[in-house]
């Protein structure tokens, strides 16, 4: 397994909150990681430090690091910009913008300079195809996206996180306020996804971990408290902690 | 049980009476201009400048000077307001200073107009040697609606979901391009009523405009009017009714007010309800 992004003793406060402590773990290219853990454990905080996202939040710093290919992420110079473009993110609430359709999944890639329009109707298409979306909005790309249902919605998101080509993707919860039928949509989505992405996913919901992740990590109290491949974390955990956790012993 | 049905009809009656009331006065009051405006608000009137020699009223250059104060005022506040909201609550990184900028505007906003008037003559015409016109009295007027500018501005941007923030920031996106094709396009109904409820101050206002507008009856043409003496309608019916007692062209003036004032809430009510009616907000191509 490769690694392409990688954390070493990272710490996040929110003002004087300690949101994380030292948080080191690795995770591997082309696979899916699942991190779980009770409401207030870190586990989305420690998403959003991935892709710099906690920037726009007043009063967050860090120590330690984040590296992306090997290169500090929080270096001064970095280009956030360009970053977030390579680390997409899906939010727990589907965000389409008061746009098209296909003005939605055109927003990426007319951001990062493409303006041909030939060129981006093909990305349109592929970015939904990719997002399985397609057959249902081909009729009505010109139609607002938030006439969409809240499925659709979400799967929009993805497909306008896809469009701009990013190598990781960050789901933040992003099936906990769907429905069944379109939360079993997006974790077959996922299973695809991960041949060309790498997809790092929080969920609370214990079944999505075991089923659709590669690897497992266990957040409790901002603290990292066991990370390995899902089957093991499921069928032997190593830590006490971790198998009360996931017997519903608490959380 | 019989005392407590009383004293309910009692207090609604006295809801009711107050609600009545407002609306009498204030039926009477449009009733009163309407009666008697409307007789003296002939087309010659409204379509002549006033001459001494033949001894006849026209309002022609007031209605123009008060259209060319609208515009040099909003031309002006608008950008500025605009760009100070966006700064204010997109930009600012220091939440102390964006609320002593707050209350400064919140303050401005009290201020009794005559002060902006005679602000406004110290600085432009006196400081920076303008002559009075619509340029001092625009630039004046700038100053008083920059904060209404600024207030409805940000309230309307404060209305833009974060989310939408979010998602394109997470797409790479920088903030000023944020701010252009996701923020703005959708505060745009907020800014556009604000636009009109400052036109709606500047179409009432005459006490600013004594000392920086002045008090000239000559028609001139836009670029004229700039420097040069220029009563827009509201200082004119000041003049009409306390100067030379033409109280019947004070009326016709007020009607003319009143009907500008009218058109400018129908047309922000409109605004507002076409925007929010509207399925898909404003999506400006990216």
């Amino acid at each position: 397994m490769s690694e392409i992004l990688k954390t070493e003793k990272l710490s996040l406060w929110y003002g004087e909150h300690q949101a994380l402590h030292e948080i080191t773990a690795s995770i591997p290219e082309n696979e899916v990681t699942a991190l779980i853990g009770p409401s207030g454990c870190g586990k989305s905080t420690f998403l959003k430090t991935l892709n710099r996202m906690n920037d726009l939040v007043p009063g967050a710093r860090h120590t330690g690091g984040v590296l992306y290919h090997g290169a500090e992420i929080y270096a001064p110079g970095t280009d956030v910009t360009a970053l977030r473009r390579q680390i997409g993110m899906v939010f727990q609430k589907a965000n389409p913008f008061p746009m098209s359709i296909y003005d939605n999944v055109a927003y990426g890639p007319r951001t990062h300079g493409t303006r041909e329009r030939k060129k981006l109707d093909e990305l349109v298409e592929k970015s939904l195809h990719e997002a399985a979306i397609w057959d249902e909005v081909k009729d009505r790309l010109r139609a607002s996206a938030l006439g969409l249902s809240g499925g659709q919605q979400q799967r929009l998101c993805i497909a306008r996180a896809l469009a701009v080509k990013p190598e990781i993707l960050l789901l933040d919860e992003s099936t906990s306020a769907l429905d069944p039928i379109s939360t079993s949509k997006i974790e077959d989505l996922i299973a695809e996804l991960k041949k060309q992405y790498t997809v790092v996913m929080v969920t609370h919901n214990m079944q999505q971990a075991a089923r659709i992740s590669d690897r497992t990590a266990f957040f409790l109290l901002g603290e990292l408290i066991e990370f390995g491949s899902t089957e093991k974390i499921f069928s032997m955990p190593a830590q006490k902690k971790t198998e009360d956790y996931i017997s519903g012993r608490f959380g | 049980m019989a005392k407590r049905l009383a004293r309910d009809k009692a207090r609604r009656g006295l809801l009711y009476f107050c609600a009545g009331l407002t609306c009498c006065i204030l039926l009477t009051m449009i009733g009163e201009i309407l009666y008697r405006g409307l007789g003296s608000l002939t087309w010659k009137l409204v379509s002549t400048q006033s001459s001494y020699l033949q001894n006849t009223i026209g309002i022609l250059p007031n209605i123009l000077n008060t259209l060319y104060i609208i515009f040099v005022a909003l031309v002006i506040a608008l950008p500025v307001g605009v760009g100070a909201a966006v700064y204010l609550t997109e930009y600012a990184v220091s939440r102390r200073l964006v609320r002593v900028i707050e209350f400064a505007t919140e303050t401005l906003t009290g201020i009794p107009s005559i002060l902006f008037g005679l602000v406004g003559m110290l600085v432009f015409l006196q400081l920076l040697g303008l002559q009075e016109g619509i340029l001092a009295g625009g630039l004046t007027l700038v100053v008083m609606i920059l904060p209404t500018i600024i207030r409805t501005t940000q309230e309307s941007l404060k209305t833009v979901p974060d989310a939408w923030r979010e998602g394109a920031l997470a797409l790479g996106a920088g903030k000023w391009r944020v701010v252009r094709t996701v923020v703005l396009p959708n505060a745009m109904d907020g800014i556009l009523t604000g636009c009109i409820l400052a036109a709606g101050r500047i179409v009432g206002e005459s006490a600013a405009l004594l000392f920086t507008a002045g008090f000239g009856f000559v028609l001139n043409d836009f670029a004229g009017s700039l420097q040069s003496s220029s009563a827009t309608l509201t200082v004119a019916l000041y003049v009409y009714a306390s100067e030379r007692g033409e109280t019947g062209v004070a009326f016709a003036i007020a009607c003319l007010l009143l009907l500008l004032t009218l058109l400018l809430n129908l047309a922000a009510d409109r605004a507002a309800k076409k925007f929010k009616k509207r399925e898909a907000p404003v999506c400006r191509k990216s």
